[in-house]
């Protein structure tokens, strides 16, 4: 059997010394009635050069972003990975060892997750971070949650201009605890700041607000923050591109209180949507509300430095019902793959892929105007995607440039947004690229 | 220990390379100045080789499977095959845009198609939903799924999830998140669900109960009938949480025991890789009349097109997830759940079971084992309490001093029902020399315990940093790096 190192003659020996004859007399607990009386109905095994041949032949049936011109993005991009990355990923002394509970034989974990910490900290700008969430969206719900269990208010208002899956999530989140929800309304693209203002009151535990928002554009952070913290107690939580901090404010300018983001730009594939990580930093006052793992610097015994999971009475394991979240991994592979990125990256690197996105973003947005079919569906600035207004359904070009093995963006209109496509650029793309997509345009809208 | 990359920057150093930016646009002209960034970032500046040196400086400092046994019960910690990691390295899956659309990823639909149906066949259950990324995240499903039934029916007062005081920590504060209330009730003297106490607190505004089978003590609860159909008199939904699935493959189905929902811990049972702490994979089963509450999309099969299903959102509970769930993790499973077919899945639960009925046979002698009179399934839980009484020796000692002999520590301190408890699940990939091995070691302990009780006490002695000041780091808190 495969992956099994017992042999049946091991087998018979081990229930000899148990004491008994065979496996099913250990099941005398198991009531009779449910043991079951026909296989499971299963394929039969594949040996390992089977089912390679079978996984490569459904490989083959995808199209991958490599093999084609993609502009895709919504929350999950196309950046650059460097191949020692995933060298590090594959080693099993970070791949099959267990959650760093036991320090002792868990330092190297425990570092790079102070390690990761450090630079999520560094980039957003924040004193803390815990050790990563299961996504961008999860870790902006949690952080609702948090901001209520800290303030005791529960109206939640949320820019309407953050990604529509990340309220999703947070609908589904919040409905048990019972916070209310209000969305306030886009208005050319930002977030409609009168509308703001207006829902803004002492009942309020917090404002959320993404920048850039899902539609690439930046939002006036500045306001925002003047606008929540007018309320007494309300905290302002931002959702931001890690990969846009290199050149974009840190929230700490604009006195964010938590910042969360998707952290799948660092250094990880985009993996048909998973494994994500969210990332959560705050600020230290508000420690002991956070969810998901923390690591701190200690001492052992000998007076040695060291790293253990730290102010763990917030956690499951510990409060059970009273826990600040039900939260039990951190998506560690993916934090390693994070960190180790941003090791590789540096401080040249990361700002190198966000000056690279942004200016052929912007590059691509004025050849796509230029071509006067399509406008930008709005004026503010953006950072690396952005919308544009299509003089055809936008579903009809997606399904006519795939056949090119183009995929110009997402479509809009399910989420409320009748002919706008949303497109997005990273540095791996060439002036080339760019300018074959433009023509493929030109040539799906004539006539 | 080793220095933190911090300290190895060097300005000026690089550990990436970039092709010249073709486009001739100033980042100036798109970002405007009030919202750039004042103070650039210190990332560290370092070279690939320092990189590559400095993380497996780190990596030597972590215990793994490759390197040793994990006794870790609970936590199924079984060897994971390479294969899975080679195929799941295919560009063809990794580079893979969630909106792509079903046209140019037919194959991952067909993939998640098929694990969809094998997980419900393994269990009993009508469909599977794979978007929980987690064991945690998918009670927190299940129990949204209870939600939705009972608000659906207009019982929408039923607010009480009942749980064993047995339950993982996990389950209160997943009942917690979803907007229930927790009530525990009592294990017996058998370790088992005691019913005289569930039946009296069993109430109209039951939603739910939420049972580990077998339990956190490795035992089968042997009621779950009687237990289902109390909660059922009452409306309620059986919960099974999958965290010990590993005991039962292909000798049992909960779907046909009574259970409503399940979550399957992938990253347990099917193999895939604990990564010290994640990514994991938590799908859920449901049986048929269930399924219309599950999170959209569904990936469905119709003339040989798969395609994500979204007809269902009417009653769904919503989104868990950004998208699809943890894909590269449940491809992972899927091969292996492949590889093994519907023999080897059984031997898989077999192996686990003998092995740890093997240990707990050799060991009875050495430490207190509460519920020795009965065979366990896959895992254990034995007591320190006789070394506590007699030479003042805790289990967090013995744990530690396991760690001296080569293996991870078991659970320690869990199930919260058993004093100075050790939970040991030692899987069916460990072989036999490799238990009488870490037999031995525990009885080594046993006798240290006895005439050397320091030993213990100062325990480890042999791993790269030795018992580590938790409290220090909660007073001092100390959790990044000073730049």
């Amino acid at each position: 059997m495969p992956f099994i190192s017992n042999t049946d003659k091991e087998r018979k020996e081990m229930l000899t010394a148990i004491g008994v004859e065979k496996f099913e007399d250990l099941l005398v607990n198991i009531p009779k009635k449910f043991l079951l009386k026909k296989d499971c109905c299963l394929e039969d095994a594949y040996s390992e050069l089977e089912i390679t041949r079978k996984i490569l032949k459904l490989a083959a049936k995808n199209i991958s972003s490599t093999q084609a011109n993609s502009f895709l993005g919504g929350g999950i991009y196309d950046h650059f990975i460097p191949a020692a990355v995933d060298h590090i990923l594959l080693k099993p002394e970070f791949h099959s060892s267990y959650t760093p509970y036991q320090a002792e034989v868990s330092q190297g974990t425990l570092q790079y997750i102070y390690e990761y910490q450090t630079m999520i900290c560094e980039l957003t700008g924040m004193e803390i971070s815990n050790a990563g969430m299961y996504d961008g969206a999860s870790a902006a719900a949690e952080a609702i949650l948090m901001a209520a269990r800290k303030t005791k208010k529960f109206k939640a208002i949320i820019a309407g201009t953050i990604n529509p899956l990340y309220l999703e999530v947070i609908k589904t989140y919040t409905v048990g605890v019972g916070i209310e929800l209000v969305v306030i309304p886009e208005k050319d693209g930002l977030v409609d700041l009168d509308e703001l203002k207006k829902s803004v009151d002492e009942e309020t535990g917090c404002v959320l607000l993404q920048t850039p928002n899902f539609f690439g554009n930046i939002e006036n952070a500045f306001v925002v923050e003047e606008i929540t913290h007018a309320a007494k107690k309300a905290l302002f939580i931002v959702a931001v591109d890690p990969i846009s901090l290199a050149v974009m404010n840190a929230p700490s300018e604009y006195k964010a209180d938590i910042v969360v983001g998707e952290g799948q730009a660092l250094g990880n594939a985009q993996n048909f949507g998973g494994p994500l990580f969210g990332f959560l930093a705050t600020n230290v006052k508000l420690s002991r509300s956070m969810p998901g793992r923390i690591v701190g610097a200690t001492l052992d015994v000998d007076g040695k430095r060291s790293y253990t999971l730290t102010l763990q009475a917030r956690e499951q394991h510990i409060r059970r019902a009273k826990a600040t979240s039900n939260i039990c991994s951190n998506q560690a592979l993916c934090n390693l793959a994070a960190t180790v990125y941003m090791c590789l990256m540096g401080k040249e690197g990361l700002k190198e892929a966000a000056v690279q996105s942004t200016t052929k973003a912007h590059y691509l947005s004025k050849k796509i105007t230029e071509l006067n079919k399509f406008k930008m569906a709005f004026t503010a600035p953006f950072f690396k995607e952005f919308v544009v207004r299509t003089p055809i359904a936008a579903r009809e070009i997606i399904t006519k440039l795939q056949t090119k093995n183009i995929f110009p963006g997402i479509d809009l209109k399910p989420f409320g947004h009748k002919n706008m496509l949303l497109i997005a650029v990273t540095e791996k793309k060439r002036k080339c690229d760019l300018d074959e997509f433009v023509k493929s345009l030109q040539e799906v809208t004539n006539g | 220990m080793a220095s933190t990359i911090f300290e190895k920057h060097t300005p000026g150093r690089k550990g990436y390379t970039l092709p010249a930016n073709d486009v001739d646009i100033k980042l100036e002209k798109c970002i405007p100045n009030e919202f750039s960034r004042k103070e650039e970032t210190r990332l560290p500046e370092v070279s690939e080789l320092d990189v590559m040196r400095h993380f497996l400086e780190l990596s030597q400092m972590n215990h793994c499977i490759e390197k040793g046994f994990y006794p870790l019960g609970s936590c199924t910690m079984k060897y994971n095959p390479k294969i899975n990691e080679t195929l799941a390295r295919n560009d063809a899956f990794n580079n893979l845009h969630p909106f792509q659309g079903e046209g140019t990823t037919q194959g991952v639909l067909e993939i998640m198609h098929e694990l969809q149906n094998d997980l419900a066949e393994i269990s009993g259950f009508s469909k599977v939903t794979l978007q929980p990324v987690a064991g945690a995240h998918g009670e927190f499903t299940g129990l949204l799924i209870m939600k939705a039934y009972h608000d659906y029916n207009g019982n929408s007062h039923k607010n009480k999830i009942i749980l064993p005081d047995s339950a993982h920590g996990t389950n209160p504060a997943s009942v917690v998140l979803a907007g229930f209330e927790v009530v525990e009730i009592k294990s017996n003297d058998k370790g088992l669900v005691d019913i005289e106490d569930l039946r009296a607190h069993v109430d109209e505004n039951t939603a739910g109960f939420m049972l580990t089978n077998p339990n956190t003590l490795g035992l089968f609860e042997t009621q779950v009938e009687e237990i289902s159909e109390i909660i059922h008199s009452v409306d309620g939904l059986m919960y099974m949480d999958g965290a010990n699935f590993n005991a039962i493959l292909g000798i049992v189905k909960p779907g046909e025991m009574g259970f409503d929902i399940m979550h399957y811990n992938l990253h347990k049972t099917f193999a895939t890789p604990h990564g010290g702490g994640g990514p994991g994979s938590g799908p859920i089963g449901v049986r048929d009349d269930l399924a219309k509450f599950l999170p959209a999309p569904m990936v469905d099969k119709k003339d040989d097109k798969y395609f994500l299903d979204y007809s269902h959102t009417d009653n769904s509970l919503g989104k868990v997830h950004s998208f699809f769930g943890n894909f590269a993790v449940n491809l992972r499973a899927y091969i292996y759940i492949k590889m093994l077919g519907t023999k080897g899945l059984r031997r898989v639960s077999e192996n686990a079971v003998i092995n740890a009925n093997y240990i707990q046979k050799k060991l009875e002698k050495f430490y207190d084992i509460p519920y020795k009179d009965q065979y366990c399934m896959h895992e254990f839980v034995a007591s320190g309490d006789w070394q506590k009484e007699k030479y003042g020796i805790k289990t967090l000692d013995i744990a530690k001093r396991i760690l001296d002999k080569g293996y991870h520590a078991p659970t320690i301190y869990f199930p919260l029902i058993v004093s100075e408890a050790m939970m040991i699940e030692p899987t069916e990939t460990e072989s036999m020399e490799t238990l009488d091995d870490f037999i031995n070691s525990m009885i080594e302990i046993a006798k240290e315990c006895e005439e050397n009780p320091d030993l213990l006490k100062n325990a480890p002695l042999n791993t790269p940093v030795r018992r580590v000041d938790d409290t220090l780091a909660v007073r001092q808190l100390n959790v990044k790096f000073e730049l």
